[in-house]
């Protein structure tokens, strides 16, 4: 059975005690999967599956009163955030039902948009998209091109060491239990260069910054919503001057918050209408925290979150060694 | 020492500010760079405090609070201490050097260490000078590199 036609099984199955389940359906495009929202068997059928599918449904959760008992369809990186959730206490187990798949990975549609171009073809124009193994095929004006999804996959997953929900209670599809590396490469080459010059690159990407704040709405930890402090008078830790210090300002906020929380799905930078590099300075601090506290984010929904605890004697930490 | 350089203290109240009201008591003398903050606790000390002060333009940032088993509130440094070991690391990725910034502990006897931490702090900060401040001059700043490059 394909997996699509899985999924559809497992959600009607779970349907009756749930108010809500959360999946991905069409969206305004061929290119487009677009979060669709399950209340009754008949949605079954707006259900879709696939490398199009790349928004974080973990997001929606903590919209939701605790009380509310919601269904949602997650990748492997994206079932990290409904981990570090219940970790967090932010969603009640028992009122949610996590729907997992063997996730083979998305396509960042930047890198399409690029290809495209290469080929004297608009991304805007296409009207049909298939993926089938090792190519895609994307129609525009009639005409028909083929891309190697080698050069498409998002750059997490041509790292992801979690294809298959790390948690999950109902999974469909066969595991994948396929796991690439990570070494943090791309933190290590951007701290090669000099000092001044990683400065002149924030300094110059946050120019384009237009504080939309679409990196905090889509980041699945960013639970504060209304009371973010980068919105708050009192105290007015962002003010409403339009300078590259005071967006900046809100990266660091953004990468603070999340430091030992974020289990890098990239919605944030992919979210960002300006392409703003963000999750390289997430991804800084995970490198850190996984070097002091041996700690990924979203593993084991016992562990407590490493900035959430202490120990009397740390071993990692030599804090008169300057 | 050179021309005066801004360096930011955040010192909790029950042992490292009264260190330095010891230092002060004791005249132990030490260079004048330091604006000093009070605090109630060093987990007070919130790491954007330390990011907001070096890229506002402080040239250096300094907290210090009780030893580790000394906290006041027992525990409030334990938590500070993995904050900031965390904000320390964040810099490089940001462009500013690790080393303008610095955390330690200082008890309210020890005038003396609160003297040798001062002194060394700020001449950390002076063999590194004055902070490029983030967001000024960021077109010069940015053709100067792309010149660079060319
Ligand atoms: S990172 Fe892994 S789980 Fe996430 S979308 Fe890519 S392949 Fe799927
Ligand atoms: S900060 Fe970005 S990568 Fe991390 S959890 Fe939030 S959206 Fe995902
Ligand atoms: S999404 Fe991009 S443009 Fe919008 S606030 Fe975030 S960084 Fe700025």
């Amino acid at each position: 059975m394909p997996i699509l036609d899985e999924l559809k099984a497992a959600i009607a199955k779970r349907l009756p005690e749930l108010d809500v389940v959360i999946g991905w359906g069409k969206g305004f495009d061929a290119l487009h999967h677009t979060p669709v929202f399950i209340t009754s068997e008949a949605d079954l059928d707006k259900l879709e599956l696939g490398p199009l599918s790349v928004q974080n449904l973990a997001t929606y959760l903590t919209r939701y009163p605790k009380t509310k008992k919601i269904g949602v369809v997650v990748k492997g990186c994206d079932s990290r955030s409904v981990v570090q959730l219940l970790q967090e206490k932010l969603i009640n187990r028992e009122n949610v039902v996590v729907f997992g798949f063997p996730c083979e990975g998305v396509v960042d549609l930047e890198k399409v948009k690029r290809a495209l171009e290469g080929q004297g073809m608009e991304i805007a124009r296409v009207s049909e998209a298939t993926f089938q193994g090792e190519r895609c095929t994307l129609t525009t004006g009639g005409k028909a091109g083929s891309l190697p999804m080698a050069d498409l996959w998002a750059d997490k997953c041509n790292r992801c060491q979690y294809h298959d929900a790390v948690m999950s209670d109902e999974f469909v599809g066969q595991r994948l239990d396929r796991k690439a590396e990570d070494a943090y490469a791309d933190v290590a080459a951007f701290e090669a260069k000099p000092l001044a010059e990683r400065q002149a690159f924030w300094q110059e990407q946050m120019s384009r910054c237009i504080r939309c704040y679409a990196c905090r709405n889509a980041c699945p930890l960013c639970v504060c919503r209304d009371q973010c402090i980068a919105q708050t008078r009192e105290p007015n830790w962002v003010s409403q001057r339009t300078g590259v210090e005071e967006k900046f300002m809100f990266q660091m906020i953004h990468a603070s918050h999340l430091a030992g929380r974020c289990t890098e799905c990239g919605e944030c930078e992919r979210a960002c209408p300006v392409g703003i590099p963000i999750l390289l300075l997430k991804r800084k601090n995970n490198k850190e925290v996984l070097e002091l506290f041996d700690y990924r984010a979203g593993i084991d929904p016992e562990a407590k979150p490493p900035l959430l605890a202490f120990k009397v004697e740390e071993e990692k930490i030599n804090e008169r060694g300057w | 020492m050179s021309k005066e350089l801004r360096i930011i203290g955040f010192l909790c109240n029950w042992c490292s500010y009264g260190g330095a009201d010891t230092a002060g008591v004791g005249r132990f003398t030490q260079p004048t760079d330091l604006r000093i903050v009070r605090l109630p606790c060093s987990g007070r000390i919130d790491p954007l405090f330390v990011l907001k002060t070096l890229t506002g333009g402080a040239d250096g940032v300094l907290v210090s609070g009780c030893h580790p088993r000394d906290c006041h509130y027992s525990e409030g440094n334990f938590y500070a201490r993995r904050r900031l070991e965390m904000v320390k690391r964040f810099l490089p990725v940001i462009g500013i050097d690790p080393g303008r910034f610095e955390y330690t502990w200082v008890s309210a006897s020890e005038g003396q260490r609160w003297q040798t931490v001062v002194r060394g702090f700020t001449e950390q900060i002076h063999a590194l000078g004055p902070i490029q401040r983030f967001g000024k001059d960021a077109a010069a700043t940015a053709a100067q590199l792309a010149a660079s490059h060319a």
